[in-house]
């Protein structure tokens, strides 16, 4: 019963939280009537996303959260440097196959956006199959060495958290 | 006080332009497209976030309103970035990668863009 | 101070923008001018904002959010146009 009035329960969160700050002040109108956003927008679209996504647990999702956000700085001071003071003949540029242990799309998606924002490197496209990721890297001497720190730093706590 | 509110708000300011324009200065001078992906993606998001914190520590601290609409546009564009960049190296591998120069994917199947996925429970 | 500061922003953003125009006419291949359409309209958000701040009011907000939203939509389209050859399929 609970389930069929809160198909999304982190949907409707987020909805609430999403009108809070799109009218940018905090009143108890605006909380009520976030949440009735909330809850009734999931509720009447609830026949078009009839999965839900699976998240074991959610709380580590906040830690992750601030390594990939402390690595976005690091990203963006490591590809200013590269652009500003490296010789262009001097960057080297490499494609990486990374094989994924990662089954839900979800964090498929996570993990292929984490990379993106992250130091030098870009995901291009996935296998047909779903269980491989093309990375593109700006400059490293060591492609092994990135795809080890995909698995290791990112992958492996999405594996944790969604499954 | 208001000293230290004023060095911090123009110090993010200028992260923010700065890096927006590195981005920018990146697109302009590395030498294949898939290079000059890396530097918008990544520098403008740092470039638009580094302004998006001036402009909250402004109205919050100098003009006494707290503000954190701010938040919801970072959020997007990080949300948004990945996406829109996934997109346009699949329309470059599309139109001038062969296949032959990528690495293998290590799987029965190809890279998306040049295979097609195997059948799915519901084509069946 | 920080209009000083605003002023610096200003300039390089500018500065990012004919970058990004130069990358769409010199091209050469449709995904660099995507590159360059998708990332002038982060610098205008961020234009936007500075301005904002400069003006002292948030009213500019919207207007920054518009954007964001409209520019990501027209990028996936664009880019869809390109690689199917049609947008909605």
């Amino acid at each position: 019963m609970i389930r069929r009035i809160f198909p999304h329960p982190y949907l409707s969160l987020t909805l609430a939280l999403v009108w809070l700050a799109l009218v940018n002040k905090v009143t108890p109108g605006n909380v009520f009537l976030g949440l009735v956003f909330g809850v009734a927008l999931p509720f009447l679209t609830q026949p078009y996303w009839p999965n839900r996504p699976k998240v074991g647990r959610p709380l580590r999702m906040i830690e992750y959260a601030l390594v990939v956000l402390w690595d976005i700085v690091l990203a963006n001071v490591e590809v200013a440097l590269v652009i500003l003071f490296k010789r262009n003949d001097a960057i080297q540029s490499h494609w990486i196959a990374v094989p994924l242990d990662l089954r839900s799309p979800e964090a498929i998606t996570v993990l292929a956006g984490t990379i993106t924002m992250t130091p030098g490197t870009v995901t291009s496209v996935l296998a047909a199959d779903g269980r491989a990721l093309l990375v593109h890297c700006l400059d490293t001497g060591d492609p092994d060495g990135i795809r080890q720190q995909i698995k290791e730093r990112y992958e492996y706590r999405l594996k944790e958290i969604f499954e | 006080m208001e000293q230290i509110v004023e060095i911090l708000v123009a110090l993010f300011l200028v992260i923010g332009g700065v890096f927006g324009l590195v981005g920018s200065f990146g697109l302009l001078v590395l030498r294949n497209t898939m290079q000059r992906l890396h530097a918008p993606t990544k520098a403008t998001t740092l470039g638009v976030g580094g302004v998006l914190i001036a402009s909250m520590l402004y109205f919050w601290l100098v003009k006494g309103s707290f503000s954190f609409h701010e938040l919801l546009i970072t959020l997007f564009l990080f949300l948004t970035a990945p996406v829109s960049a996934n997109f346009i190296a699949k329309t470059y591998l599309q139109a001038r990668v062969k296949e032959a120069d990528l690495p293998e994917t290590g799987r029965d199947f190809g890279w998306a863009v040049y295979d097609d996925p195997p059948p799915g429970p519901e084509d069946v | 101070m920080i209009e000083a500061a605003v002023y610096f922003a200003f300039a390089c953003f500018g500065l990012a923008l004919l970058f990004n125009l130069w990358r769409i006419v010199a091209g050469p291949t449709n995904a660099d001018r995507i590159l360059a359409l998708d990332t002038m309209v982060i610098d205008v958000i961020a234009m936007l904002v500075v301005y904002g701040i400069w003006k002292g009011t948030a009213i500019y907000f919207e207007a920054a959010m518009l954007i964001a939203m409209v520019g990501f939509v027209a990028t996936v389209a664009y880019c869809r146009f390109v690689l199917r050859g049609d947008i909605i399929e």
